[in-house]
């Protein structure tokens, strides 16, 4: 088959022909890339990245995100993405556990400590955990044990104490050490 | 079906039902598997071989560029066992752990005349028997796989196999070359098996088992990668999202699905009912409505919209609070109990000579799983075929409930079961994988149902509440002279085709503590009815069992103003082996090694001048041994975990850094349903319907840290561990906490009896 040879069209500014509207839609960026939410903008961040991305790293958990499971960065700060109607979230940043390695798959000190600290039960709460301790340890390079105390996150398999530990590690900058 | 790329191998026999097997895999690979016994005769589908995994139970794959990968049976659910089940493979066959992948491997099920073959064997997670039972037969794939691989080694080099030792991947040869195992795979593939069974390795080569390793899942589940049954996708799968009936025994009686069907997205609503006649846990739990949608926003608005009414059945006159109230009642009553579990010398008589006499009332709540992965299946059925990916501890069952609601034959069903968010004895029942398929048979394209949050906790087989009434005598010499347990609750295998006169093997141990140190005890169980549906649950019966007897140890202790640690060890008594009336033996010197580690470590002997309080106790569940030791502080009404420590003696470890987390992590459970939860229900209806109602502990509830001892004991094979470290930390808890507040709790959980008596 002959490839298709482009053709030069003559745009002028007063042709009738007007293009039809790009659909109205939400715009905004998740994980460094930019995406334009066209459907209900009552829906829930949590479903528009598990239903319509097919990003699952985030949880769902429950009603209002009680367990900390669906927990994501919203232009840094840890959210609910149960919570965050997609109307809200025009023009924002969303980074899930799925954006906090490097592009080159490093991981990020939160991810790595976690790793090494072996910080994982069945696993289903650990993206929660991973957001809020970023959020912790942006808010607090070194934080005490009252300011891990105070992260919202409950895990059933009994993880804590490795997350508490996993946290300290990265203060430390211990992460990826052994 | 036949595949030309593979051939059929020679096969070994293990034991009377279990075959070794090798097969030669596409491009070089070396496969070795177990299989049962009775799928010995039959034609044997070869398809997909090389590409995965297939039906035949095969456990490894060597591959020509020396990449191993290993199938882990057991579905994890939190336990590590994919991570240990294939390190004891890959340890016996000398494999560089850095080279190995492990793959779960989903429900192993071939066709035997209609019926289920189980080609994997057993496959349950969470039940503590994944590792012993691995341990029998796992260590063989290895062995059998290295074995070939050496005399492939041997014939190339025109040696005896016997001069040539394998290392971390590789077999060396006495002058010192080396072959990569990837580069032996082809060749290994095709030399005939031996006619017996290759030996085992000797215990001293081990190079991974012992050895600490983390979680082969750890990066993928860092990552957001990992992919639950919840996170699963067919491609156009429809939503599904359930509105059960509050009442298990209830019914419709109106519904009107106008404004849901007028939600964009909704397509369908299909009602669903348990179907009469079975057992509890593999069809629907309740009456239910479905909604079913485009994708998971549109049902769930879907569901909001459904004008449902529901009508009580005969459990709608129910209450935790009146079951209660019977169990004091039967327990205070002359009635006689549902079982004696068991009867050793004569406790009447006993109590006839005592010097001391001592009783207590021990109360505890009901309780839900609350899993953190809720309730879901995706489910395709095709005319020949159902496909289902199952977040489940038992596959097999899962299995049996698709097999019966479809009517496929045993091959047709296909069931895999990825990494699972949390199972506790949830998901050893069925019922979701009931509605997924009810409802996929509805519509004609594949579905994955989800529960919400509230419907989980609305909807679980709960664990029951249960009242323990514990009566002693001591004679002068303070030993114990007569024991009396008596306890009262709702079965958890009542209406489970399970025998009335088993009905207690759920609720009491015949050889808990102190059975076999006293020589009159009895112990008898009361049952109470109940409509809440209830089932298995991690670290049951034991957990609220351990709570009564090691609270009441350490009031007999108090009662002689003795310390405690005294009254356990004189209780325990010499070292000796007791027989255990379910097989094994009870050792009582490693139950108070345990003790005694955990009161050191604490510094125990600071028990009684210490301003914190300090509690110990200690369980044995088959052979392993555990206790706890907790220190406590009372600043003005808020109770502070100071210090956890935790001693387990579980015979050998596979993976010391998995069994910590194993140990630790159950004591955080443990504690965690200690201080705060309950589940409790008025008129039917269950009162706690969301994690504020039900508030699994905070990090700032528990200690910021669980010292874990365990006690090497390579002399013993390896026993379950995974909920082994439950039973202990309810009891050193409250221990403690009389120590710190002089307030003894006799009622779960802790905080809110704590409160009302200071
Ligand atoms: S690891 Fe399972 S709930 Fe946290």
């Amino acid at each position: 088959m002959a490839p298709v040879q482009a053709q030069a069209v003559t745009v002028t500014s007063d042709s009738s022909i007007v293009p039809e509207k790009i659909r109205d839609g939400i715009d905004l960026e998740i994980n460094g890339e930019h995406y334009r939410h066209t459907g209900d903008p009552q829906m829930p961040l949590l479903w528009y990245l598990r239903d319509v991305l097919r990003l699952t790293g985030t949880k769902y958990g429950g009603e209002h995100g009680q367990n900390g499971a669906d927990l994501v960065l919203l232009d840094g700060k840890a959210v609910s993405a149960i919570d965050q109607p997609m109307t809200k979230l025009a023009g924002r940043q969303v980074v899930t556990v799925e954006g906090l390695a490097g592009n080159d798959g490093s991981l990020h000190p939160v991810q790595q400590a976690f790793v090494d600290e072996d910080a994982i039960g069945c696993g289903y709460c650990t993206p929660g955990w991973l957001i809020a301790a970023v959020d912790l340890l942006r808010r607090k390079p070194n934080p005490g044990d009252d300011d891990i105390d105070r992260l919202p996150n409950l895990c059933r398999c009994g993880c804590q104490t490795r997350v508490r530990s996993a946290i300290k590690r990265v203060a430390a900058g211990k992460a990826g050490q052994p | 079906m036949s595949n030309d790329r593979t051939t059929v191998h020679n096969q070994i026999r293990l034991s009377r039902r279990r075959f070794l097997q090798v097969l030669a895999g596409t491009a070089g690979a070396l496969v070795v598997g177990i299989r049962m016994a009775d799928a010995a005769d039959a034609p044997l589908p070869l398809a997909m071989l090389g590409d995965t995994f297939n039906d035949l139970g095969a456990y490894v794959r060597i591959d020509a560029d020396g990449n191993v990968l290993i199938g882990a049976r057991d579905p994890d659910t939190g336990t590590g066992v994919a991570t240990s089940l294939p390190r004891i493979i890959a340890d016996e066959l000398d494999a560089d752990w850095n080279r190995v992948s492990v793959v779960s491997l989903g429900l192993g099920v071939t066709d035997n005349n209609g019926q289920p073959r189980w080609t994997y064997g057993r496959q349950i997670g969470g039940s503590g028997g994944s590792i012993p039972a691995a341990w029998n037969d796992l260590r063989h794939v290895g062995a059998l796989a290295r074995w070939l691989l050496l005399q492939a080694a041997a014939r190339r080099l025109g040696l005896p196999a016997s001069n040539l030792r394998c290392d971390a991947g590789t077999v060396i040869a006495p002058d010192g070359r080396r072959f990569t195992y990837g580069s032996l795979a082809a060749d290994a593939s095709k030399i005939a098996l031996p006619a017996s069974v290759p030996l085992l390795k000797n215990a001293a080569n081990y190079h991974l088992i012992g050895k600490p390793v983390g979680d082969v899942d750890a990066r993928a589940i860092v990552t957001g990668l990992t992919r639950y049954a919840i996170d699963e996708h067919y491609g156009d799968e429809l939503i599904a999202v359930l509105a059960h009936c509050p009442w298990p025994d209830g019914t419709l009686a109106q519904i009107d699905t106008t404004d849901t069907l007028a939600v964009k997205g909704v397509l369908k609503v299909v009602q669903l009912k348990p179907e009469p006649g079975q057992p509890l846990g593999s069809t629907v739990i309740a009456p239910a409505v479905a909604v079913l949608a485009v994708d998971t926003w549109s049902a769930l608005q879907g569901r909001e919209k459904l004008k449902l009414e529901w009508k009580p059945g005969a459990s709608g006159g129910e209450s935790s609070n009146a079951l209660e109230q019977q169990a004091s009642a039967l327990l205070a009553g002359k009635t006689d109990p549902t079982t004696r579990v068991r009867n050793d010398g004569d406790v009447e008589a006993a109590g006839k000579k005592a010097a001391r006499r001592l009783e207590a009332t021990y109360f505890q709540p009901w309780l839900g799983h609350v899993t953190a992965e809720p309730m879901n299946c995706l489910v395709r059925l095709d005319k020949d075929r159902a496909s289902l990916v199952v977040p489940t501890q038992a596959p097999q069952k899962a299995w049996a409930v698709v097999q019966r609601l479809t009517g496929l034959s045993p091959a047709q069903i296909d069931i895999r079961v990825p990494r699972v968010g949390g199972g506790y004895g949830r998901r050893l029942d069925h019922d979701y994988v009931a509605e997924a398929v009810m409802v996929a048979k509805a519509v004609d394209k594949p579905v994955r149902l989800m529960w919400t949050r509230e419907e989980d906790f609305d909807h679980d087989y709960y664990q029951s509440g249960s009242v323990h009434h514990l009566s002693v005598v001591l004679d002068r010499k303070r030993q114990l002279l007569g024991w009396n347990q008596r306890m009262a609750s709702a079965s958890a295998l009542a209406h489970r085709n399970t025998p009335d006169n088993r009905l207690w093997t759920s609720e009491l141990h015949a050889d808990q503590l102190p059975a076999a140190l006293v020589p009159n005890y009895r112990s008898d169980w009361y049952a109470l009815n109940s409509a809440m549906p209830r089932g298995p649950m991690r670290g049951m019966p034991h957990t609220s069992n351990a709570f009564a007897v090691e609270s009441f140890i350490d009031e007999i202790a108090h009662s002689m103003k003795e310390d405690p640690l005294v009254t356990h060890l004189r209780m325990l008594g010499e070292p000796r082996e007791l027989p255990l009336s379910v097989g094994g033996t009870f050792n009582t010197g490693r139950l108070a090694n345990v003790l005694k580690l955990v009161a050191d470590r604490i510094e125990w002997k600071n028990w009684l001048h210490s301003v914190n309080g300090l509690g110990i106790a200690c369980w044995h569940i088959d052979g392993a041994y555990v206790a706890h030791a907790i220190e406590v502080a009372m600043q003005n009404q808020k109770l502070v975990i100071q210090r956890v420590v935790c001693a387990a003696d579980v015979g050998r470890v596979i993976n010391p850094l998995g069994l910590e987390g194993q140990l630790a992590g159950a004591t955080l459970d443990a504690l965690s349903t200690a201080l705060n939860l309950a589940i409790t229900f008025k008129d039917g209806l269950i009162q706690q319907h969301n994690y504020k109602d039900y508030p699994l502990a905070s990090m700032a509830q528990l200690p910021n840290a669980v010292e874990v001892i365990v006690v090497p004991a390579d002399d013993r094979p390896p026993a379950g561990a995974s909920f082994l470290a439950m039973p202990t930390a309810a009891p050193a808890l409250a221990n403690a906490v009389f120590r710190a507040s002089a307030v003894r709790v006799r009622r779960l959980p802790l905080m809110k009896e704590l409160l009302r008596m200071l």
